[in-house]
């Protein structure tokens, strides 16, 4: 038996959570647990997803991650329902959680995963991207994170049974408190879980020439990411930089605008299915990790594409 | 205060990644070796300047064979006051994690730093570990920590999100960019970092329980498709009938 964890947002499921169910689903029977508060629909629904049965606890306090608190209820679950393998997302929750239950179940961690190319190997990406390694899943128990947009979750048909569950938490298991949380994504999808991200550097020239970059992404529905050189200058917020000291991502579809392709750009981004590349410099490095690429001015070329995406969705 | 900096050794960010023996291993010819960044520019830079401003120490850690000295002797001159090389050549990062916690229990450390990944594995596992290890709170992905009094106010970005955290002391932070700027070691500190110690614990216990079985190569880019900048449409069109992402 296997046990994933159901993270909620505002009483729905995480994407990166529908992610981590289908995956686990796909690996073999799978119990679902979910924390914090959600109606029993949001959880019958998790029946689409291939899970039979999730268990709930329905406490508010757990509607944010407290790393012992999460710990103490995923081992409780994965001891209730027998279940040797822990499955959940390699988001900042995954993070924060997976080590901690990993050594309380004496669990192997395999974290960041990517997929699962046989039946007892786990693949995962190294190199900040620029190779995978192969690990041998073991017998024995484990915990496992999945990268998010590693695995696409599709809806099949199904309900799931939903089973209200207890943990006796101690005052020591919220061992911080939460004093503050700040939305940055200003209600759009987290750059993380984005399957479309349009991505501007130096080649913008400022600021306030964002905008063709916000009318892409508008228009293809993709969130907004930049350049480190572009975040340090304080032309964009550093929440927004992707690359090796930024954000790791792991979109569909990755496109760069004035964007030269640094390595060190690259490893944050060179996971992605499709990359397009649009610069001016034909010698930009960066082409030679794209899949698609214009040599041109971004101020010319950008409006005529989201043109053309208008159009496409229009006529679609 | 008494700080811990977990430092791990790296290949430098623009060297080639290879492998030999069967791709079992990754090929270490030629490579330049560097600290971790996360754990160099912001936990440790970070720990330093704690250290400047109220007192105490700062020491650092790294579990691994004798050539990663050097990397050892750079946390040095950038003013560690000393160092532990647990002697050997982890597997994994459970490996990692057990071993310094051996060495940190009971070791009187207000707070234990790592970065938020290594830049080679990925993994983002040591902190948690350890935490769990040693029963302590656990505060991931910070990207900025001030001390207040017995407590720490640590700000953590996520997906889109800026959380504020208070936590007692001790405890252990994993620590991205935001929390302190790169330094460079200047001449006082190099030649400092030549008499500082450095104390070499011997392993002992835990066998890994994910090692890398055979690294795997990306496949090659088809290369690139170029598109006139006369025509950008096409390109509108190619992703939506060719490669069918949009």
């Amino acid at each position: 038996m296997q046990l994933v964890l159901v993270e909620l947002i505002n009483g729905k499921c995480k994407k990166t959570a529908l992610e981590a169910v289908a995956f686990a689903a796909k690996m073999g029977e799978t119990t679902a647990l979910a924390l914090g508060t959600a109606s029993a629909d949001t959880l019958q629904a998790l029946g689409a997803y291939g899970i039979g049965k999730v268990l709930h606890i329905n406490n508010e306090k757990l509607n944010q991650v407290y790393s012992k608190a999460y710990t103490k209820a995923i081992a409780a679950a994965a001891t209730h329902v027998g279940a040797d393998t822990v499955i959940l997302s390699h988001n900042s929750t995954g993070r924060m959680v997976a080590p901690r239950v990993a050594v309380r179940m004496e669990a192997a961690l395999f974290a960041g995963v990517n997929e699962l190319p046989g039946n007892d190997t786990i693949r995962k990406a190294v190199f900040s991207g620029k190779a995978f390694a192969d690990l041998q899943m073991s017998t024995g128990k484990k915990v496992i994170s999945l990268n998010p947009n590693s695995y696409k979750a599709v809806a099949g048909t199904g309900t799931a049974s939903v089973e209200s569950f207890s943990v006796d938490f101690a005052d020591s298991d919220f061992d911080y408190a939460i004093t503050g949380v700040e939305d940055e994504a200003g209600g759009h999808v987290p750059l993380p879980e984005a399957e479309i991200v349009v991505s501007g550097g130096r080649g913008l020239k400022g600021p306030e020439h964002w905008g063709i970059v916000e009318d892409l992404a508008k228009a293809l529905g993709a969130a907004t990411a930049c350049s480190r050189p572009v975040a340090d200058i304080g032309w964009r917020p550093h929440h927004e930089h992707v690359g090796q000291t930024g954000i790791t991502i792991k979109p569909t579809l990755y496109i760069a605008v004035g964007i030269s392709g640094a390595i060190q750009h690259l490893a944050g981004v060179n996971q992605s299915k499709v990359i397009v590349v649009i610069n001016k410099d034909p010698e930009a490095p960066f082409f030679k990790a794209a899949d698609y690429g214009i040599v041109g001015d971004a101020f010319e070329v950008l409006p005529r594409i989201t043109e053309a995406v208008k159009k496409l969705h229009a006529g679609a | 205060m008494k700080l811990l900096v977990c430092i791990s050794k790296v290949p430098d960010t623009t060297a080639k990644v290879a492998f030999t023996d069967g791709n079992t291993r990754y090929n270490e010819n030629g490579v330049q070796f560097i600290i971790n960044p996360y754990d160099e520019w912001y936990a440790l830079v970070r720990a330093l300047e704690l250290k400047e401003t109220l007192g105490g120490s700062v020491t650092v850690i790294n579990v691994g064979k004798a050539d990663n000295e050097q990397i050892i002797r750079k946390a040095l001159a950038l003013g560690a006051d000393d160092a532990v090389r647990i002697d050997m050549d982890p597997a994994d990062a459970w490996q990692v994690a057990s071993q310094i916690a051996q060495y940190a229990k009971g070791g009187g450390f207000d707070i234990i730093f790592t970065g938020k990944e290594t830049i080679d594995y990925n993994g983002g596992i040591v902190g948690g570990m350890l935490a769990e290890l040693l029963d302590l709170p656990y505060v991931a992905l910070a990207a900025k920590l001030d001390v207040d009094g017995t407590q720490l106010n640590i700000a953590q970005e996520m997906e889109g999100v800026k959380q504020l955290i208070k936590v007692s002391m001790p405890c252990v932070v994993s620590a991205q960019k935001g929390m302190a700027e790169a330094r460079i070691p200047n001449m006082r500190g190099i030649l400092a970092s030549k008499s500082k110690p450095v104390q070499v614990i011997p392993a002992s216990g835990d066998a890994a329980k994910s090692p890398v079985k055979v690294f795997v190569m990306p496949a090659e880019k088809q290369g690139c498709k170029m598109i006139s900048a006369e025509n950008p449409e096409e390109l509108v069109q190619l992703l939506h009938n060719e490669a069918k992402v949009i």
